[in-house]
């Protein structure tokens, strides 16, 4: 059966977990490998590092960090943040990372998700999306952290992603991120009844009952959460426990 | 210390793999030399990707007669998610290609009816059990609950010929596909133990274990 999977996302500037709001104004939560450990011993499902500065400065420093968390962590690790070519898909994977997560390259040269997925496997591809509300039911992409408009609807996009081979779709609401109000649900909705492969939702989580929400009203195979978490809202087990007893399938 | 060889093939993330072994204190080698992996206790044939270059990796590394060669000696092989694929005679994943041959059957994307919130790749922790005719005594599974939830990521599913080497199947979509294989001293698991936390590496551990008794009755 299908399970609903728990994702911690952990956005990383200079060595600190960081957190914002509309992926902005950022705040310092921790150290990353402390962070990683203590949700993996909790029952995390997944962990995925963003580096939220390396596009700006085109490099990535999670190399290290990720090192560190495949010594400890027994669960899938996803690195995303700055990673331009090939090479740095080669490298990330060398350190240990199980998936790549790409946003800024993918729009600037597509082709790089198809060849990727040809050389490494398309489970390891997961295409990163930011999108922001245009009216009803519409969104466009944006890049380097919600930043850089593209003019790329998000429908689409998402659609062409898929012809290209993508693993998986993680789809982060600006609008939602860091408010803690709930997730887009009309974008999540969208967007995993427009692909085959899995939908992760990210941006909004604030209550338990919001990841509830997202699984009684769209088809989204994972959720990653960072507010809930970070600022001890509440535990994994907790949240895992909660959502369980509304009948919704999870791995304990 | 328990030596096991993780074959490098020139695929995937395997630092995983020795990292969980490390961890649960064995001494992973990863190597494609002849005499490093015919000399280690067990061997892990890891994978992800296409079976296709899978396999071709393993000609061009002259790989192929060597698995055979050890799996002959009786010592505990493991092949994981592609690794364990690559165990059949055959995949029809992009076109046809041959695989090891080591258990009859081949590799066929999932050929279940998947409902509305079931997507494919099948990207998701999923329940093992033993199929109706199955048991898991004496095999790496024996201290594994029931039921027990395992990391899952992969589109095709082996369909072995001999139900009886089925030593796990799981269900998704409309049926179950299988899980797991075994067939005397090979296993091979379609999830990812070393990506299935405390439970996963408790496997690897039954894996490391499966090694002493081979010595035990060796000697």
């Amino acid at each position: 059966m299908h399970k609903l999977r728990l994702i911690a996302r952990l956005d990383v500037k200079n060595e600190f977990v960081i957190k914002g709001i509309h992926l902005e104004g950022l705040r310092k939560i921790g150290n990353p490998n402390v962070l990683a450990k203590k949700y993996y011993d909790e029952g995390i499902d997944e962990i995925v590092f963003m580096d939220a500065v390396a596009s700006l400065y085109g490099r990535n420093n999670l190399f290290n960090i990720i090192e560190q968390a495949c010594k400890e962590v027994f669960v899938p690790i996803a690195i995303g943040g700055g990673i331009r070519s090939l090479h740095d898909i080669e490298l990330a994977l060398k350190s240990g990372a199980d998936k790549i997560v790409l946003n800024t390259q993918a729009v600037k040269t597509p082709q790089i998700i198809s060849d990727a997925s040809r050389v490494y496997g398309s489970q390891c591809i997961v295409a990163s999306i930011e999108a922001k509300s245009k009216g009803i039911n519409k969104w466009e992409a944006y890049v380097d952290n919600g930043r850089e408009e593209t003019g790329l609807d998000v429908i689409e996009w998402v659609k062409k992603l898929e012809d290209l081979g993508v693993g998986e779709i993680m789809v982060t609401s600006i609008d939602q991120e860091g408010t803690k109000k709930g997730f887009d649900l009309d974008l999540i909705d969208q967007v995993s009844n427009m692909v085959s492969v899995p939908v992760i939702a990210s941006g909004g989580a604030g209550k338990i009952n919001h990841i509830v929400e997202l699984k009684k009203k769209t088809t989204a195979s994972a959720v990653a959460l960072a507010s809930l978490i970070h600022y001890n809202i509440h535990s994994i087990p907790e949240i895992k426990e909660s959502v369980i007893a509304q009948d919704i399938h999870m791995r304990l | 210390m328990i030596k096991v060889a993780v074959l490098d093939y020139g695929i995937g993330n395997v630092r995983s793999i020795t990292n969980a072994l490390t961890s649960i204190g064995a001494e992973p080698i990863l190597t494609s030399d002849n005499e490093l992996i015919l000399s280690a206790d067990a061997l892990i044939l890891p994978g992800v990707g296409a079976f296709a270059k899978g396999m071709q990796n393993l000609k061009d590394r002259n790989l192929v007669g060597l698995i055979h060669q050890f799996v002959d000696s009786g010592k505990p092989f493991l092949g994981i998610c592609l690794g364990m694929q690559m165990l059949l005679e055959e995949s029809e994943e992009f076109g046809f290609n041959k695989g090891l041959g080591l258990i009859k059957g081949k590799v066929v994307k999932l050929p279940l009816k998947l409902g509305n919130e079931e997507k494919l790749p099948h990207v998701s922790w999923n329940e093992i059990s033993p199929p109706s005719h199955g048991r898991w005594n004496n095999t790496l599974l024996e201290s594994t609950a029931i039921s027990s939830d395992v990391y899952f990521i992969h589109s095709y599913v082996a369909l072995p010929n001999d139900q009886s080497e089925v030593l796990s199947h799981t269900f998704y979509g409309d049926g179950y596909f299988c899980s797991a294989v075994q067939k005397d001293n090979i296993t091979g698991f379609q999830f990812h133990p070393e990506k299935s936390g405390a439970l996963g590496l408790n496997m690897l551990s039954e894996f490391i274990e499966s090694t002493r008794k081979i010595n035990y009755e060796s000697n």
